[in-house]
């Protein structure tokens, strides 16, 4: 009897919990097909604020998708052989390294982002490219690709391997194309989702870094929700919605296979 | 090519990145830091100044608020989940994870329409008693943006913890006659304690930092990132807001490193 109290009492929280964290994208998602959001949904449904919003602001989601590729890129040419570099060379040097790359988890974005600013600043055609704000996203993804390509090479023993390799004869390159790389596709994959999914939401950094000409999709976000009437604000962030959700549902499966394994 | 040089070329790229975009930069901020009137004594103005302490103690206690009911909030829910197998705890876990990659922005949008002046509880609270409740833009607005991207962190943090428990430890106190209060509190609680210390940390330093939600909210309450960003493009204090944001930068970072000293694992925050 009391268990069955408390069961149900903690399942009541739980639940609640959920509608706290899931009510407001309900009513996000709603508000922008709703004709008027005042109103209520029995004011009819629409796609218009969605087109309204692809008309507007299409620039700024084409370049969060150029600049997450563009992020994924760097951090898979130089993240995955550094991580193989740390993982064979071992000792304190390449636990300071590891330090040294981790340090942008722990400071503010804002911080980072100040930092770029008072440094670049005098490098205008630079600063007022995109790729500024390309330079913050790697710097910020860059742990997650190295962690997480590190942390296979962890769990297999790839110096066996690397030294059965080097016995028939491979030379270095050869062995890290055919014998690491392949070893250490599952982190490379979680790792590309995590740099992704964060690319394409990153603000902090991105908001200091932007120039009007270069406006990624979280600061058109932060632009409707300033000064668009709340339909637009609610379909922009629909649209966000539909863009990071599979990639965070990827990101699950993920890592319930490796849990399993 | 030896094996050696091979190694240090695969991490050159790395190094390039890190030296130009992340090493010089922060050394330039900490000069900025020093370069205004105050000279070297600016880095103490976040201590000294009345009106950036007090925002300091604001944002500190607001972190730990955050914290603290973050923490509880995860371990009730997430020792429920993983203790339990029932139709549709799938479900309830990715409702609960789901919100882990929202930029703080969009939390605060979110916030707004739970909240704020076409919100969903003024909407209740108006036909229940006739009188409208909007507090997404005070601190107790910014406080439910920050639990809400802090719980999808903890909360799996928490269930990986529970997940690894001893469960014969707890079947062993219960046959030595100790009740179920008694086995939480003496038991459950304390084996827990490192994961509590880790994903606490995050959670900390994620509020300390947070940018977005507090932006989008615009609240006229002062938290050490919004000083910050109205110190350098309101005010143009270019080396205050490069002193305070050296000052935000090592708090942040010191707790997450105080923590892992704790705890041994390694622990990140993001957003």
């Amino acid at each position: 009897m009391r268990d069955r109290l408390i069961f149900t009492g903690q399942l009541l929280f739980t639940l609640l919990v959920a509608a706290f964290l899931v009510v407001p994208a309900i009513l996000s998602i709603s508000a922008g097909v709703t004709v008027n959001y005042f109103r209520g949904i029995s004011s009819g449904v629409t796609l218009q604020w969605v087109f309204q919003v692809w008309e507007l602001y299409a620039g700024t989601i084409l370049l969060s998708f150029v600049v997450a590729f563009a992020t994924l890129v760097l951090t898979l040419v130089a993240g995955v052989p550094a991580a193989y570099a740390l993982h064979v060379r071992g000792g304190r040097l390449s636990r300071i390294i590891e330090e040294v790359i981790t340090l942008p988890l722990a400071i503010p974005g804002l911080a980072i982002a100040l930092a770029l600013l008072f440094t670049y600043q005098g490098f205008g055609d630079f600063r007022r490219s995109w790729l500024f704000i390309l330079t913050g996203h790697v710097i910020y993804t860059m742990p997650f690709m190295v962690r997480s390509v590190m942390a296979v090479f962890a769990t297999i023993d790839i110096k066996t391997l690397d030294e059965g390799a080097a016995s028939l004869g491979a030379t270095p390159w050869r062995r890290f194309r055919d014998v690491i790389v392949p070893n250490a596709v599952p982190g490379i994959l979680a790792g590309s989702l995590m740099v992704v999914t964060l690319s394409l939401g990153e603000f902090n950094l991105t908001w200091m870094l932007h120039t009007p000409l270069t406006k990624t999709l979280p600061i058109g976000l932060a632009d409707s929700y300033a000064s668009m009437r709340l339909e637009v604000a609610s379909a922009y962030t629909l649209i966000f919605f539909v863009m990071i959700i599979p990639l965070l549902v990827a990101m699950q499966m993920f890592a319930d296979q490796e849990q399993k394994r | 090519m030896p094996h050696r040089y091979f190694v240090w070329l695969c991490l050159l790229p790395l190094a390039v990145l890190t030296v130009a975009f992340f090493l010089l930069p922060m050394a330039r901020l900490v000069v900025t830091g020093a370069e205004g009137p105050q000279g070297l004594a600016g880095y103490l103005a976040i201590l000294v100044e009345p009106r950036y302490r007090a925002t300091l103690i604001n944002t500190v206690l607001l972190a730990a608020a955050t914290t603290v009911v973050t923490l509880v909030v995860a371990t009730v829910a997430g020792m429920f989940l993983q203790r339990h197998r029932f139709p549709g705890r799938a479900v309830l876990i990715a409702m609960l994870t789901f919100p882990l990659a929202f930029p703080g922005v969009v939390v605060g949008f979110l916030i707004i329409l739970l909240a704020g002046r076409q919100g969903l509880i003024g909407d209740l609270s108006n036909r229940m008693f006739g009188e409208k409740l909007v507090f997404a833009y005070s601190i107790f607005g910014l406080f439910l943006g920050y639990l809400y991207f802090s719980i999808p962190r903890v909360i799996l943090t928490i269930m990986a913890a529970v997940q690894k428990l001893d469960v014969g430890l707890e079947e062993a106190a219960r046959s030595l006659g100790a009740g179920p209060w008694a086995v939480q509190r003496d038991v459950v609680l304390p084996a827990l304690g490192p994961a509590f210390v880790a994903s606490g940390a995050i959670a900390f330093a994620t509020a300390m930092g947070a940018f977005g939600t507090a932006f989008t909210l615009a609240t006229n309450i002062d938290v050490l990132p919004m000083l910050i960003y109205t110190e350098f493009t309101l005010a143009a204090n270019f080396a205050t807001s490069a002193a305070l944001s050296v000052g935000l930068g090592i708090i942040a970072w010191a707790i997450l490193a105080l923590a892992r000293s704790f705890s041994g694992s390694t622990v990140a925050a993001a957003g």
